[in-house]
């Protein structure tokens, strides 16, 4: 008895002996050199593996930190200013700061705005439903209000408001990813600077049809009639195919523009109350 | 005798040809039309006409825009009153030219009336020609440009022409009463398409519903040697060129090609008739039938329509819109798509006009997959619907298209035999988008 397990002891040990041998020469052979700051970049990374960057996972977009000769183009979205100068400090290089983003839903097609003529079925997401129609109010542009967004938001930072049917983003938690910005099939949503006290305005439509047609869908289209491109006084909107639209870096968050928007597609948020009311103002319905 | 049908896969849905044996009527236009430049698949035809301007009925109005493309004529005399974009049948705005209609003035050297034009003298060439001048595209719905079948590929050899009466889609009577009632000019019409095709056997397929009209059909061939009739067994979706070719003569068309690889080409009686007028009598394709029909319905019917004519006017000469309607669908119910409105007009694929009853229009609660395979049962193809859809779910493209997902002729046969009312053929047509959308960029690098 005893000298099966001596023997049994004994063959183990050598196989193991051996093995390690075979293995220390192995590795010595087939040895890959890695930069060891990857690892800490990584750790310096939030880890959500959002793809923000526009690299398949935090890992990857280390590697390429620590590859790359600047900063230039490479922001991590989510950790945001603080997170890349922590990286810089580590690598030794310039930090490129940006301006913190926030994702901004842009339809303003509720339902008290935009009558519902049809009621959609079929399989339930954004992606299917747009390839299929136009959608239950008839825009071509607006909200089909499946929620592909809400699926693909890794911070969950954006809900469905069930009585509006538009998604809502939730400032605090959105971390400009970009994520709902790929899943959107019409590309309703926009990565918008964000400003001081979470204060936005931007042309909450993005429809492209001629002004009267778009009016049929929905009371709330921007019809294209310039108002707000002509009030501007600092440039930061354009017009184009009928649409209007606020550059967000340009926007000097003045308001003039908001009265001037005959159909109120222009949102204001984040402001205090106005002293004068100039003509009564949609409900906000990000709020 | 045992009938025919194709082997694998299929379904049988309730028939309901509620129209069956209604004479086609002829509908005088209505008071404006309008007429979309993409009713084919391929490039959307180029407009040649501009606001204001008069034009009679089978004036060409817009022209062949490429290889696959096809011209499009004024099916009413009148003034075109805007040429802009205009709601089609999936709510998005496509471009088309909206003519207001006066009188009926016809184009000259169009011959309307009824007589049989038996005997024609044309070339190949001439045919192909006169085809892709009247604009005459498959009117079974795919609305692809028949000349463009009539010319085989280099290598390739036609040995049998197919037509198609089997019109599998249940509810539809389109193609039955064109065969009842212009069986004579669809014998001429096939002998045209035989010389342009220059192919030598003809056989017309027709499912067993439609007795009568096999009869007649026979009938009429029975002088013509080369011309055979062959009744089918009931089964959906027979209509399918691919399943239609496996019933008739056996042969399988190989995943992605298309019949001509096994020598065949296929077209649709209706799409035969349009040639034989084309052809005999000058006259563009600016008129198809369609069956207008539903269970609420007062009078189902088949009628002579022109192209461009609004959904609305034909329901409305059917008896008006049934209160309890829940749904109005351009097409049969197992291939057609529901409409966001009822102002679209009829276009060259627009086979029928169904109207759904608000209890029958709805879809069930989609339930989990319970595996019990009768999608892979019914799939016509052999594929496997439950596999594409949790691909397609997934967004595992490159999968998809190892799966064959391009072979889905998109039936929808699985998603009828669902028990949990999955929707399996959104999933794989959205796919079938996506692996298409994968294909082109990979041409383009």
């Amino acid at each position: 008895m005893n000298q099966i397990i001596i023997y049994t002891v004994i063959s183990l040990v050598a196989i193991g002996a051996g093995a390690a041998v075979i293995l220390y020469f192995v590795a010595k052979l087939f040895r890959t050199e890695e930069d060891p700051r990857i690892e800490v970049v990584e750790k310096a990374l939030p880890g959500a593996n959002c793809g923000g960057c526009g690299y398949p996972g935090c890992r990857n977009f280390a590697e390429v930190l620590v590859r790359s000769e600047s900063f230039d183009g490479l922001f991590c979205p989510v950790g945001g200013n603080e997170t890349m100068a922590a990286v810089a400090s580590i690598l030794g290089r310039e930090a490129i700061e940006q301006e913190p983003r926030v994702a901004v839903v842009r339809c303003n097609g509720t339902p008290e705005f935009r009558s519902l003529k049809t009621h959609y079925e079929g399989a339930p997401t954004c992606a299917i439903a747009h390839s299929l129609y136009a959608g239950e109010g008839g825009c071509p542009y607006g909200c089909l209000g499946l929620g592909d967004c809400v699926a693909v938001c890794k911070f969950d930072a954006i809900q469905m408001n069930p009585v509006t049917g538009l998604p809502e983003v939730m400032d605090d938690k959105c971390t400009a990813c970009g994520a709902c910005v790929d899943a959107c099939p019409r590309g309703i949503i926009e990565l918008r600077k964000k400003n001081k006290k979470d204060r936005k305005i931007y042309v909450s439509c993005i429809n492209e049809e001629k002004g009267a047609t778009a009016k049929k869908n929905c009371a709330v289209a921007c019809i294209g009639c310039s108002l707000c491109f002509k009030a501007c006084p600092y440039e930061a909107i354009t017009m184009n195919n009928n649409l209007a639209f606020i550059d967000s870096d340009k926007c000097k968050l003045c308001r003039k523009c908001v009265p001037v928007c005959p159909t109120n597609a222009i949102l204001e948020i984040g402001f205090p109350p106005r002293k004068t009311e100039p003509v009564e103002k949609v409900a906000d319905s990000s709020q | 005798m045992r009938l025919k049908t194709f082997s694998q896969g299929g379904v049988h849905p309730r028939e309901l040809k509620l129209s069956a044996g209604k004479k086609i009527e002829i509908l005088p236009p209505p008071e404006t039309v309008i007429i979309p430049v993409s009713q084919h698949l391929g490039a959307p035809s180029k407009v040649l006409v501009e606001k204001m301007a008069d034009v009679k009925t089978g004036q060409l109005i817009a022209k062949s825009d490429g290889f696959i493309s096809t011209n499009i004529h004024a099916s009413v005399s009148g003034k075109v009153l805007k040429i802009d974009d205009f709601t089609d049948t999936s709510g998005y705005r496509r471009k088309g030219i909206q003519i207001k209609v006066s009188g009926d003035e016809w184009e000259e050297g169009i011959d309307r009336s009824d007589d049989l034009v038996k005997e024609f003298s044309f070339t190949s060439e001439e045919i192909r020609n006169k085809i892709l001048e009247a604009g005459i595209v498959g009117l079974g719905g795919a609305t692809f440009p028949s000349h463009v079948k009539l010319m085989v590929p280099k290598g390739k050899s036609a040995e049998y022409m197919i037509i198609n009466g089997v019109e599998c889609e249940p509810y539809l009577t389109a193609d039955h009463a064109l065969m009842m009632e212009r069986g004579e000019q669809l014998v001429v019409g096939i002998k045209i398409m035989m010389k342009g095709l220059g192919v030598e056997k003809a056989i017309l397929g027709i499912e067993a519903n439609k007795p009568d009209a096999i009869q007649k059909m026979k009938s009429l061939t029975e002088q013509e040697k080369n011309i055979h009739v062959r009744g089918l067994k009931v089964r959906y979706p027979q209509g399918g060129e691919k399943q239609l070719i496996q019933a008739l003569l056996n042969r399988r068309v190989p995943g992605g090609g298309l019949p001509i690889d096994v020598g065949v080409v296929v077209f649709n009686v209706g799409t035969v008739y349009a040639a034989y007028e084309a052809v005999q009598k000058n006259k563009p394709l600016i008129e198809r039938v369609v069956t207008v029909t539903g269970k609420s319905l007062r009078e189902p019917s088949n009628f002579l329509v022109r192209i461009g004519t609004p959904v609305s006017y034909l329901i409305e000469k059917c008896g008006g819109l049934p209160a309890d309607t829940g749904k109005v669908i351009s097409g049969g119910p197992m291939m057609g798509k529901a409409l966001t409105s009822l102002e679209v007009p009829i276009v060259k694929g627009s086979s029928g006009i169904l109207l759904m009853q608000e209890s029958e229009s709805h879809r069930k609660e989609i339930l989990p997959c319970i595996r019990c395979s009768k999608c892979i049962s019914a799939c016509p193809m052999g594929l496997e619907p439950y596999l594409l859809m949790a691909l397609g779910k997934n967004a595992l493209f490159e999968r998809m298209e190892e799966e064959k997902v391009l072979d889905c002729i998109e039936c929808g046969s699985c998603s009828y035999v669902c028990p949990s009312a999955r929707p399996l053929l959104d999933y794989i047509r959205f796919g079938k988008a996506e692996v298409n959308k994968l294909i082109r960029s990979r041409k383009a690098i």
